[in-house]
């Protein structure tokens, strides 16, 4: 469900499809996101899921895998 | 505050940007960094520079010129001059001052104030509450900056973004029910690490040492501050529609603050705002701090893109953390 979700968000800021979306996916990598790409893909993790996300948190997130983890630790 | 029952409102705007211009290919050979990423990273091509023997005044001195010529006022008329600058020419006298000698405004007091790229709009505010209460008639605001003077060159995170210039508007009476619907301030100083240039004030005089370790330029923390302005522009603009019972749909123009495309994209799809509608001029500019709204709303305007009765929203947000907005209904 959490994995559905966030290839939502995904989708909508990073302007892929859903099958080029899995948990290894690294945004920067494989998604072709740039760092301020990833930075609003963080701010809507943020807005949907209800959590705040420093910026030395944000760092590590790199892949879909990295964010599901964090939010699943911090919602 | 709502404001309607008095009409305050811009009379003259003008701009002045020194002739200089810095292109990403002339940054390629200072820094490592390249055209496509600045522009794609940013929105900005190219950005001006203020000549070695000039300050911020002299931009200041020469966009208000424009303003008052276009207000129809002359010099004398001006009550009271607010220069906003994270840049004036040295502690004091204030950067107002040695424009009201420019130009010869010798009935008007002059002060500056600072609150980074949000000083035009906190300007624009102190105007307004000047002039409603009766204290004065005309006011004179400017927003001038001389970024590049405290630009770090070695940088390329940052050196990439700022640029020189002046916008300036005449503040005075309006018909009632034109000129400024509402207004919106705001600070968190909480976040005032992420933008500073450290030394240079009562905490780090300037010393060898502080020159050394380069202390006397701009550092951005930039993802905080992205992720800030991209909230902030949103909100405020939504602050000030609700003040003045209005929709998204009735705005005609917004006229953001101008540091980065990427900001302005992402708050303009929060605010579900069609493209068109935002002033964008950050590829010839660059980042002037408090003067890039105003030099927006200038082009803007004698581009005859903003005509009488537009609702313009002005939006901006800097370092501090400040923010601020105003709606007006344009007027002139």
């Amino acid at each position: 469900m959490l994995f559905d979700k966030l290839k939502e968000i995904i989708m909508d800021q990073l302007e892929v499809e859903e099958d080029e979306i899995n948990m290894d996916s690294s945004f920067q990598d494989d998604l072709d996101a740039d760092s301020l790409d990833v930075v609003e893909l963080i701010m809507a993790i943020e807005d949907e899921f209800d959590i705040e996300i420093p910026d030395e948190d944000a760092e590590k997130i790199s892949t879909v895998k990295d964010a599901i983890d964090y939010i699943e630790k911090n919602q | 505050m709502i404001l309607n029952n008095k009409g305050i409102g811009i009379l003259g705007t003008g701009k002045y940007v020194p002739e200089k211009v810095l292109t990403n290919h002339d940054l390629e050979k200072m820094v490592d960094t390249n055209d496509e990423w600045i522009r794609t990273r940013t929105g900005i091509s190219e950005r001006r520079i203020l000549e070695d023997d000039k300050a911020t005044s002299f931009m200041a001195t020469e966009a208000a010129r424009k303003a008052i010529e276009d207000s129809g006022l002359s010099p004398e008329d001006i009550d009271l001059i607010i220069v906003s600058t994270v840049t004036p020419d040295m502690a004091f006298p204030s950067t107002a001052c040695l424009v009201q000698d420019n130009l010869g405004c010798t009935n008007a007091a002059a002060f500056d104030l600072e609150a980074a790229c949000s000083g035009f709009l906190y300007g624009l505010s102190m105007a307004y509450g000047q002039i409603f209460a009766g204290l004065v008639k005309n006011v004179l605001l400017i927003g001038a900056e001389a970024l590049t003077r405290i630009t770090d060159w070695t940088d390329r995170n940052t050196c990439v973004l700022f640029g020189d210039g002046a916008g300036a508007a005449v503040l005075g009476e309006v018909p009632e029910g034109k000129g400024i619907l509402a207004l919106n301030l705001g600070a968190d100083g909480r976040g005032g690490k992420y933008l500073t240039q450290p030394a240079g004030g009562s905490l780090m005089p300037a010393t060898k040492e502080s020159v050394e370790n380069r202390m006397h330029y701009i550092r951005m923390e930039g993802n905080e501050v992205f992720k800030f302005a991209v909230r902030t522009m949103a909100d405020a603009s939504m602050n000030v529609l609700e003040k003045a019972n209005m929709e998204i749909s009735d705005v005609d123009f917004l006229v953001p603050h101008q540091a980065n495309i990427r900001i302005i994209n992402s708050s303009r799809k929060k605010l579900k705002l069609p493209k068109d509608k935002v002033v964008v001029n950050l590829n010839k500019y660059g980042n002037m701090s408090s003067a890039s709204i105003p030099v927006a709303l200038d082009e803007a305007v004698k581009e005859g893109r903003i005509d009488n009765n537009d609702n313009v929203i002005l939006v901006g947000f800097g370092g501090g953390l400040t923010w601020g907005s105003c709606l007006l209904k344009w007027h002139k």
